[in-house]
């Protein structure tokens, strides 16, 4: 845990040089010549990519088609709801997991260390489980729920609300465990004279959570919410694989949607568009995100 | 409780009767508490396990068809690896050189986006280039745009590039989603180090090669080890710029590979995901291994209290 100053993160300005201290001539050609690789990077791959893409997409008429499109508007719900109960459910669940795992028993760290293999696993592995999971009557879903409970379990990928549920699901399954770590770090910065303070105040248990620890690790919640929410609205991998946007597209979120435009139906631009569409959502969350950031409160 | 608070008058007696009434219902919550932690677990282990256990089931079915109503296998046998270990069915001929692709790829992630993001990060946080800020929040607002908004132009600009189906495009794709993050890092672990040691060096005549080269890098280890796995695993976990770039069988990695079952409804299933697993072999025994690393590593800052 840093227990730096409260340097902003990224917020070195010309004015805060250490005193008494300059680059001479020499070293800012060295200084330009270690940034010269970032900056090749940054100008041919983020700066042409964006501004091809924006251009690619600036005609209003493709706009117009989108929303005349009933999938679009379909996959537009889809998106919100996918990210909206996915990231929120995910992230309450983690901040209150992570108590579980400041546990100091062997069991709870083995548990862990079990639990973490989630995120290890690579996507196209672990989303393919699931499509097979969930498929059909035959999928081990549908098998336990016949063999433990008696109960024939539903088609999952034949209703684009149910297949929407299985995303989701297999969305929280893969990245829950790193948002659990993050949140075991944010409470052992937690100083335990806090949580004695409190006890003798009689802050325990419910009321702990409530008054004390969630005061305290609310600018990380905020953050890793923020973080998760853009993260999740860029998600390809779980929507492609596990209910392959069936049935009939009714469970694409924007992500594969611009895909499925650009390669299936080959139209690059409209993809774009459809892409595109989701940036007055995600540059205002972005700039708060990046003013939390810079606050130097947080730092994930 | 109460019966405790009546015995109060009778002196010391009730005093210890009282201490001991407290201690028992302590013990009774803090085993309640332990119960319900036990119960979570077990929820949570059968969460965490069922979708690596359907994984496990499937590649251990001796047919191609694996829907055969049971939640275990028929007859399990280890058939489908040495399918898979032998190339010896046809969607898998080059998984060898695939695996190596993918090998490829991962450790050209890891050597650039280290060798970029700690040169950047160098330049900016240990030299304070004028106007380093400005490139450091640029990074940021690249680590919020998802990856996959920009699939469609990047796509197109690699065709004018002239780097289709070559390792080279995804590998430049993954550095530039990577670095970020690691500048982000680097900036953050390069704080706690004090500038004064770079100061001392260059007052003994040290050129910045030198210094970041003798000073920065090794006092950096454990942020590299950490950005480096990071590194890894985003290029073990990537599929989108993997499928869109590299298309012949001879280029193409693992996870595109695997997908291409999906192409077929008669592909064989106990192949796929014993090819699955034989991929998340390597991410999960590097996870294991540098466990306690890579938590410190992610969270690396966590927050301040």
């Amino acid at each position: 845990m840093s227990s730096v100053p409260s340097t902003p993160a990224f917020d070195l300005r010309a004015g805060e040089y250490p005193p008494g201290r300059r680059l001479q001539r020499s070293e800012i050609a060295w200084a330009l010549a270690f940034l010269a690789p970032y900056l090749v990077v940054f100008a041919a791959l983020v700066v042409y990519p964006v501004g091809y893409g924006l251009w690619l997409a600036r005609d209003p008429g493709l706009y117009a088609e989108l929303f005349a499109d009933h999938r679009y508007l379909r996959t537009l719900v889809n998106t919100v709801l996918f990210v909206g109960i996915g990231v929120n459910l995910m992230m309450f669940a983690a901040v209150l997991l992570s108590g579980l795992f400041m546990r100091r028993d062997w069991w709870v760290r083995a548990l862990l260390a079990v639990y973490l293999t989630c995120w290890a696993m690579p996507a196209v592995p672990a989303f393919s489980s699931f499509h097979w999971m969930l498929i059909g009557e035959e999928g081990l879903v549908n098998g336990l729920l016949r063999e433990l409970l008696g109960v024939e379990g539903p088609i999952w990928f034949n209703n684009g609300w149910l297949a929407l549920a299985c995303n989701i699901a297999a969305y929280i399954w893969k990245w829950m465990p790193f948002w659990t770590v993050v949140f075991v770090a944010g409470r052992m910065a937690i100083p335990q004279e806090i949580y004695e303070a409190a006890a003798v105040d009689g802050a325990t248990g419910p009321r702990r959570f409530l008054h004390v620890l969630f005061p305290l690790l609310a600018n990380l919640y905020l953050v890793c919410t923020l973080l998760a929410t853009l993260w999740t609205v860029g998600d390809f991998n779980t929507v492609y694989l596990v209910s392959i946007g069936a049935p009939a597209r009714s469970s694409e979120v924007l992500a594969t949607l611009g895909f499925h435009y650009a390669f299936d139906a080959a139209q690059p631009s409209l993809g774009i568009a459809a892409t595109m569409s989701a940036l007055p959502l995600l540059v205002p969350l972005t700039l708060v995100l990046m003013r939390r950031l810079q606050a130097g409160e947080v730092q994930l | 409780m109460s019966v405790a608070v009546a015995d109060l008058g009778r002196g010391v007696d009730a005093v210890s009767a009282l201490s001991a009434e407290r201690g028992r219902r302590a013990r009774r919550i803090r085993r309640w508490k332990s119960v319900g932690a036990a119960c979570i677990a077990v929820l949570l282990l059968v969460w965490t396990l069922v979708p690596i256990y359907n994984i496990v089931m499937v590649a251990l079915e001796s047919k191609g068809d694996v829907f055969t109503n049971t939640i275990w296998p028929d007859q399990p046998s280890l058939g489908s690896f040495w399918i898979v270990i032998t190339e010896g069915y046809w969607y898998l001929e080059h998984f060898w050189e695939q695996f190596g692709n993918s090998l490829y790829i991962g450790v050209g992630t890891v050597f650039f986006t280290l060798a970029i993001g700690s040169l950047a990060s160098f330049a900016i946080g240990r030299m304070r280039v004028r106007y380093g800020w400005v490139l450091s929040n640029a990074a940021l607002l690249t680590y919020v745009i998802p990856a996959s908004f920009l699939a469609i132009p990047f796509y197109r600009i690699m065709q004018i590039y002239g780097l289709t189906d070559n390792l080279w495009s995804v590998i430049a794709a993954e550095v530039t989603f990577a670095t970020p993050y690691a500048m982000f890092i680097f900036h953050q672990y390069g704080v706690s180090i004090p500038i004064e040691l770079d100061e001392a060096a260059r007052i003994d005549g040290a050129s910045p090669v030198q210094v970041y080269w003798k000073i920065y890098l090794p006092l950096m280890a454990p942020a590299l080890v950490a950005v480096g796995t990071y590194a890894l695993l985003l290029a073990w976990n990537e599929y989108l710029y993997q499928f869109l770039l590299l298309s012949s069988k001879e280029s193409m990695s693992v996870p595109v590979a695997l997908a291409q079952f999906f192409n077929s409804d008669e592909a064989p299933w106990n192949y796929m995901m014993a090819t699955a697993i034989v991929y998340s072999i390597p991410p999960v025994a590097i996870y294991y291994v540098f466990r306690r690393r890579m938590a410190a590593g992610l969270t690396m800052g966590g927050v301040k209290g």
